[in-house]
């Protein structure tokens, strides 16, 4: 396993953080925390396989939060000095004096055991840092040429970001940790244009972003080589498919598009924070409140969704979170019933005796030093069935549907209910096989009806890890990085729109 | 202990342009920004988190000869100090040299020394909210006394940036901008209603007046009334235009419309300016200048893309109309690109846009009066694109969809998705009200500058029921 960046150890760590705790525990912080970190982000950008953009960028600053008299009071700053140190932990105190009046709940965080100056680090090979730029420019030119230089392809994209996280974290309590995360995330997009009737439509890889370094470039973890030899006849197919009659039909759903619908329908609905209505202002709350604990019919009973803080590639795996609290891994849905929720530190504490644990599973992080931690989204997944079939084998259980392959748009209400996806591929099933491309395609429906409606899934051969870099939350908007597992499963009457009549035409 | 010393925005700049200079850079561009913000969350009628923070960034874009053009570096850093900045610079130089030549690259725009130059950043603080956080503090004890439950954020920040470069061009501008957004929901958690403002510096923000507005409308719900989904006559606020629109604007890639890749490519090639878009006379523009609504003068830009190009640093910005008399007149344009598609003028993007109808008067108090049976909306959600070619947007209606019978809101109904395209709307609404400032709930912490009318579409394609509330 690779050690964390030797330049990031060189910074004061420490010595800053002792400065603003004992600041903030002189003006009377009954708890009090510090971060530093520094994020280094690189985005490469191609068009037509031209480099567009390169941008290298690295956002460092430290951070206090305390608690002072029962309320929060948060502050950040960029200034690598220990008065600037104690400067932020006076103005975190400041901050939660100013506040205390509209402050009606004093805060209290749940226990966890003491983490004395430990380290971890993401699982990696390459960081993508440390390759020269015209290394990396050229392998995307090189597949980007591929693709461009197939016939119908008219454009071709190309973007890749790769993510440097080093943080250091430190409480009042005793616990400090050091942590490095490297994540990456590649999409090539192809586009046909017809120039007869103006119509376009394009198709992009399905390369999850993963917690992986440059080594997912080259063939470890994706198969690059295959998917972009096929990408321009999937296009071309998808050009000439008819457009899909809207109507209701069994789908299976492959890992490639299951994922998103997962974030979406299962991954925020079971935050607690937005259950317990802190989210309602901005991206809303959930049906899944805490009083269904336990009783809450998610989906049918072969459904099992667990929360994970430490899956190998995750993007939301972590050693410790942004609240000093271990990585776990735990249970959120089993046999199809709602047994469980993301949490933080003060959550947890609030609701101990409804959640029957006293304990937090990890879930707070802040996407950057200027940022206040929130609960964030563990990476959460639809466990296969020991023994499962394979897709083929669902596919060949439906006699009209369609096999939906990779996501696109996507979208679902403030409460979780009612969601509409579309994809990157769809296929018509006929008589249990495979029928040729369909193309307008959108399926439509609502959280516990759909999983409800999931007959089978797919074995541990089905099963992909997908996710998504860019998952955002919270007032200032925050960006967390996460990931979804799936195995391929099987739905029996869902509603299909086709989008060409939905625009009226 | 560190002994590295901050520079000021102005020291900054001399200096990254002698360092690349020596380093041989071709030419070099630094932007400095300098941020502060303050914000305050609450929830269930209490806090939930607060900050106060304090930020600044220099991105150095190094150009270099590279065979018969000219290749660009970029390269951003936050807490930069004398002793980190050479290493910047060189980062910069390095990823030139590396990258090869630029299709966008044009020479660096000249200019002088701009007003304010010397002074310092401007700041915000906690201190913004003297007068709103006790009153807010009321708010939210009268909200629990009453049986309801108030949920919101206010932010205030304050950008100073600093924009120097080889080809003489020093600007400074400073922007504040600060927003209110608040939820207020019924007891029982089953009614819910929205209000949304941008200010300049909260001195015209009222959390107990905003608090009455949210009590006004959640007493629209005394009668509630399930409708079906469908096409209905529905009345948008300029909210919710606001909402839709900011997806239309950021469409408007020339680039992306010359390669017949969006909705505004013609389908026997080219993009579709010049043409009719509605039937009624819209205008759609932007202005750096826009009253109430001012943005950076002069371009600003990163990373290149698209219509953006980061050898534009500094160019004037002017008023720029994208639909005027329901026409498309222009797309947006860096140098670069108006030469590549052979559009008449460099067009660039703006952070503000006004939409208007020549003529239209009155608010949505109005459109409700002349409407015999319909729906207004409050606000949208969760709108993500569904087909490009048509600019087909789905989403959804949040915090209060109202029925409308005989010129009044007589309940509250269900929510809805929706499918609709904006560019569609134009074309078909039949009725507009003033253009106000307005505060998309979607999109405006991230682009609150925005004027818009209330409009009245007379088939607004309500794709099916959410539960949500």
């Amino acid at each position: 396993m690779p050690d964390v960046d030797a330049s990031f150890l060189a910074l004061p760590r420490h010595e800053l953080a002792d400065a603003a705790l004992q600041r903030a525990k002189d003006l009377g912080a009954t708890y009090a925390e510090f971060r530093l970190e520094r994020i280094r982000s690189e985005s490469i950008s191609l068009r037509d396989s031209v480099l567009e953009s390169a941008h290298d960028d690295e956002d460092l600053g430290l951070a206090v939060r305390v608690i002072h008299d029962g309320t929060w009071g948060f502050a950040a700053g960029v200034a690598l000095s220990t008065d600037e140190a104690v400067r932020i932990a006076e103005q975190a105190v400041n901050l939660a004096q100013v506040s205390r009046p509209i402050n009606s709940e004093p805060i209290e965080l749940a226990d966890e055991p003491i983490y004395d100056d430990v380290s971890w680090v993401s699982s990696y090979e390459v960081d993508p840092f440390t390759l020269p730029r015209a290394e990396k420019v050229a392998l995307l030119t090189d597949y980007s040429d591929r693709l461009l230089n197939a016939e119908g392809v008219s454009h071709v994209t190309v973007h890749v970001a790769s993510v440097n996280e080093c943080k250091f974290y430190a409480n009042s309590e005793g616990t400090s940790t050091t942590q490095q995360r490297i994540r990456i995330g590649p999409q090539l997009q192809a586009t046909a244009i017809d120039p007869e009737t103006g119509r376009f439509d394009s198709m992009r890889t399905l390369a999850p972003p993963a917690g992986r370094g440059w080594e997912y470039l080259t063939g470890t973890g994706w198969n690059w080589d295959e998917e972009l030899a096929q990408i321009p006849g999937w296009l071309a197919e998808k050009m000439a498919a008819p457009s899909v009659e809207a109507g209701r039909y069994d789908v299976v759903v492959d890992p490639s598009n299951l994922w998103l619908t997962i974030h979406e329908s299962i991954g925020h609905a079971t935050e607690l924070d937005r259950a317990l209505g802190y989210e309602a202002n901005y991206a809303g709350t959930s049906f899944a409140t805490l009083d269904k604990l336990g009783t809450l019919e998610y989906g049918s009973p072969i459904m099992h969704v667990t929360g994970d803080r430490t899956a190998e590639h995750g993007l939301s795996t972590v050693g410790y979170d942004d609240e000093g609290v271990a990585g776990q891994q735990w249970d959120l849905v089993k046999d199809g019933v709602l047994v469980g929720y993301q949490l933080d530190r003060r959550m947890a504490q609030v609701n101990k005796d409804v959640l029957g644990t006293d304990r937090s599973n990890g879930c707070a992080y802040a996407d950057s030093a200027g940022h206040v931690p929130i609960q964030r989204m563990a990476n959460v997944s639809l466990q296969p069935a020991t023994d499962g079939p394979s897709t083929e084998e669902l596919i060949s259980r439906v006699q009209n549907g369609i096999y939906i392959v990779g996501d696109k748009s996507w979208s679902i209400d403030m409460q979780r209910y009612n969601f509409q996806f579309t994809g990157q591929r769809f296929y018509k099933i006929t008589d249990g096989k495979l029928d040729g491309q369909l193309r307008d395609v959108a399926y439509q429906a609502t959280t516990t009806d759909f999983w409800g409606s999931m007959e089978a899934v797919g074995g541990p051969q089905t099963y992909v890890l997908g996710g998504a870099l860019n998952c955002g939350k919270a007032q200032p908007p925050q960006s967390g990085a996460v990931s979804h597992g799936c195995p391929s499963a099987l739905f029996r009457d869902v509603r299909i729109l086709n989008t060409t009549q939905e625009a009226g035409r | 202990m560190t002994t590295a010393i901050q520079l000021t925005p102005q020291d900054t700049i001399e200096r990254t342009l002698e360092l690349a200079a020596a380093e041989g850079a071709q030419g070099c561009v630094v932007l400095v920004a300098e941020t502060s913000s303050a914000n305050l969350r609450w929830a269930n009628n209490t806090l939930t988190t607060n900050g106060a923070m304090r930020g600044s960034s220099v991105t150095v874009i190094a150009t270099v000869g590279a065979g018969e053009g000219t290749a660009a570096g970029v390269v951003g850093r936050s807490s930069v100090t004398d002793t980190s900045l050479r290493e910047l610079v060189s980062a910069a130089v390095a990823a030139a040299r590396e990258s090869g030549p630029a299709e966008d690259a044009r020479p660096l725009v000249d200019g002088t020394v701009g007003p304010g130059w010397d002074e310092e950043p401007d700041e915000t603080d906690v201190s913004v909210y003297e007068n709103f956080a006790p009153a807010l503090g009321e708010a939210l004890t009268k909200a629990g006394q009453e049986n309801r439950w108030l949920y919101g954020f206010a932010d205030h920040e304050v950008i100073t940036l600093y924009v120097g470069s080889s080809a003489g061009l020093r600007l400074r501008q400073s922007l504040p901008r600060g927003y209110v957004t608040a939820n207020g929901k019924s007891g029982d958690l089953s009614q819910s209603a929205w209000v949304g403002a941008a200010t300049h510096d909260f001195s015209d923000i009222d959390p107990l007046a905003i608090d009455a507005e949210l009590t006004r409308r959640l007493s629209w719900a005394t009668r509630t009334v399930s409708v079906e989904a469908g096409r209905h006559p529905t009345i948008l606020p300029p909210a919710a235009v606001a909402d839709l629109m900011t997806h239309m604007y950021v469409k408007l890639d020339g680039r992306d419309a010359h390669e017949g890749r969006s909705v505004f490519s013609k389908a026997a090639g080219g993009s579709r300016v010049g043409e009719v878009l509605s039937p009624h006379p819209v205008r759609f523009w932007s202005d750096p200048l826009l009253h109430g609504l001012e943005t950076f003068p002069f371009v600003v830009v990163r990373s290149s893309a698209g219509c953006e190009s980061v050898f534009d640093n500094g160019l004037t910005l002017a008023a720029t109309d994208w639909i005027r008399g329901g026409k498309l007149e222009n797309l947006m344009q860096s140098r670069f690109t108006a030469a590549l598609t052979g559009a008449p003028a460099v067009t660039p993007p703006i952070a503000n846009y006004a939409l208007s109808v020549d003529g239209a008067t009155g608010s949505v108090d109005d459109l409700v009066a002349g409407l015999d049976h319909g729906l207004l909306l409050t606000c949208l959600w969760y709108i993500r694109v569904v087909d490009p070619q048509t600019l087909l947007l789905t989403g959804l209606t949040r915090d209060g969809v109202y029925l409308v019978e005989n010129g009044e809101v007589t309940g509250a109904v269900n929510n809805f998705r929706f499918n609709e395209s904006p560019v569609d709307l134009l074309a078909r609404f039949t009725a507009a009200g003033a253009t106000v400032p307005s505060f998309s709930r979607e999109w405006g912490d991230e682009f609150s500058r925005t004027a818009t009318p209330p409009l009245l579409v007379p088939d607004f394609n309500m794709s099916s029921v959410s539960q949500a509330n």
